[in-house]
């Protein structure tokens, strides 16, 4: 596209896993200066701000207030877990426009320390929610609902139990290497099988962590990206949507990934064959494999047999991915990863990424992710990025 | 199918947030299943809506559904005490919807499975829509 580009210029993730004595504005406050400390900047000169609903207030005024930013350019959108990758469109859709220089996006939480059974706990109800009544008496916990994903792509595609473990396999090899995860021991296959099943379709090692934390980014304008001494990481294609429950005649084995994926590769002009290194939200085991094959990685009811012996595994596999260990061992702060994953793309095109896991020559990578499951609903978002 | 017992006041009060949809719930208090069809698009849609998510159309109008349907997925949550099945129930009207399996071993349930409606009162709350094998 010919609008000027947004280059992410700070990333920093917050290096606890349990936070009982911080605030969460707190966690958010660490989280930015980090960023701009990692991008050579200042408070001062974050001109746009990006936040979600884990925010005080759930809304961009409170941390603005509290941070004492002087903004001319704010946005709360709330999507779940990719709601920070929707920001990275965002920002650099507003940077485009002139709209602001220094966009800041920050996300944390402590679901940890405040004992949330993320997964397994029923959902709660919202009554603004016009299905709210037709979800709630059903007790539909979150891994109950990505169970009957699972299940499904079993039935429709042999998918098995035994390919479900290669991913969390997979994200367990790269996490011993990282100081910070939360789980750092390397699981087999024959671990994730022998661990309880939760839900049908859904053992407990196909689930992610609950941990405290929080992560944040920096997006800037080319020139003074230029002006920085950070590598160059341009934010090359974006792509977002609403994967809904399409009146009832739904598809549970397919998610947004397919629209937000075809999105940003255009935009980038790259094919999933250019991408060097995968961040991929791991919320659970099955939700990788889906979208896999939606990103394009595999044809679709293949994902089972792409994960498989290693192929996720960097310096063995065809497609390096989550190499920070992922929501599966590494971290999942505030029960969201969009964060996160945005978070390992940039190291790896910086080169920055631990040396066990590091992609050589990385200079293409995506980000990509889902955010909270209405009924079999669910937003998605896909960020390409590269390095210059 | 269970007939349960709730004042009109009661179920006033559970609508208030939608009450533009309190016809299904008041056939559910009655034991029937209602779809909100759209008659401009002759399609019924799930989860009800005045507004059809299909078209558009605010032409709708309330059609009681055949009750049977057929198992999409199905997930028992183990940890639970009793376990309990969550499952897609795909209407043989078209529409899938979330619910759960029940009064039967959830150990036996398969997709592809033909089941019926059953409506489970329950204390204090508008009755559920459930399912049970046919
Ligand atoms: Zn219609």
């Amino acid at each position: 596209m010919s609008l000027p580009s947004a280059y992410v210029t700070g990333a920093f993730e917050h290096p606890t896993r349990h936070a009982p004595d911080k605030s969460i504005a707190q966690l958010h406050a660490e989280c930015a200066l980090g960023a701009v400390a990692d991008a050579g900047l200042s408070l001062g000169d974050i001109d746009g701000y990006f936040c979600a609903g884990d925010t005080p207030g759930a809304s961009p005024l409170y941390m603005a207030d509290y941070l004492n930013l002087k903004l001319r350019w704010l946005d709360g959108t709330e999507s779940g877990g990719c709601s920070y990758l929707m920001h990275v469109a965002h920002a650099a859709a507003a940077i485009a426009a002139g709209q602001c220089n220094v966009a800041l996006i920050t996300l944390s939480g402590r679901p940890r320390s405040e004992g949330q059974a993320t997964g397994t706990a029923p959902r709660a109800g919202n009554s603004s929610q016009a299905d709210e009544p037709f979800e709630t008496p059903y007790r539909p916990t979150i891994a109950g609902m990505y169970g009957m994903f699972a299940m499904r792509h079993m039935h429709e595609f042999g998918t098995t139990a035994e390919q479900l473990a290669w991913v969390k396999v997979s994200a367990s090899r790269h996490a011993q290497h990282n100081p910070n995860a939360l789980l750092r021991n390397v699981v087999t296959v024959e671990d994730v099988l022998a661990s309880p099943v939760v839900c049908d379709g859904i053992r407990r090692l196909d689930c992610c962590v609950i941990t405290d934390g929080g992560g944040a980014a920096i997006l800037t304008r080319p020139e003074i990206a230029r002006s920085l001494s950070r590598p160059l990481v341009r934010v090359a294609g974006t792509g977002h949507t609403m994967h809904t429950q399409n009146g009832g005649y739904i598809d549970a084995v397919r998610t947004g990934a397919a629209a937000s994926g075809a999105a940003a590769f255009a935009e980038a002009g790259v094919t999933p064959r250019d991408i060097k290194y995968a961040s991929v939200y791991d919320n659970f085991t099955i939700m990788v494999v889906m979208q896999l094959e939606d990103l394009g990685f595999c044809p679709k009811g293949q994902g089972g047999r792409f994960v498989a012996e290693g192929s996720l595994i960097s310096g063995v596999g065809r497609l390096p991915w989550n190499t920070d260990g992922g929501g599966l061992c590494n971290n999942h702060p505030a029960n969201r990863g969009g964060m996160t994953k945005l978070i390992e793309a940039v190291r790896q095109l910086r080169g920055e990424a631990h040396p066990a896991v590091q992609v050589k020559n990385c200079d293409i990578a995506l980000a990509a992710g889902p955010g909270r499951v209405v009924g079999s609903g669910h937003g998605h978002a896909t960020a390409v990025l590269v390095r210059e | 199918m269970t007939t349960p017992s709730m004042s009109d006041e009661t179920l006033r009060s559970l609508t208030a947030a939608a009450p533009e949809i309190r016809p299904f719930w008041e056939a559910a208090r009655r034991g029937e299943l209602l779809l909100a069809h759209c008659t401009a698009c002759n399609r019924p849609h799930w989860f009800p809506r005045v507004v059809c998510p299909l078209c558009g159309s605010r032409d709708i109008e309330w059609r009681e559904a055949c009750g049977r349907g057929t198992v999409y997925s199905v997930s028992v949550a183990r940890r639970a005490t009793p376990p309990y099945a969550l499952a897609y129930v795909t209407l043989d009207e078209g529409p899938t919807m979330l619910t759960n399996i029940v009064d039967c071993d959830v150990d036996g349930i398969a997709i592809g499975q033909k089941v019926k409606v059953v409506f489970k009162d329950r204390p204090g709350a508008l009755p559920a829509p459930m399912f049970t094998p046919a």
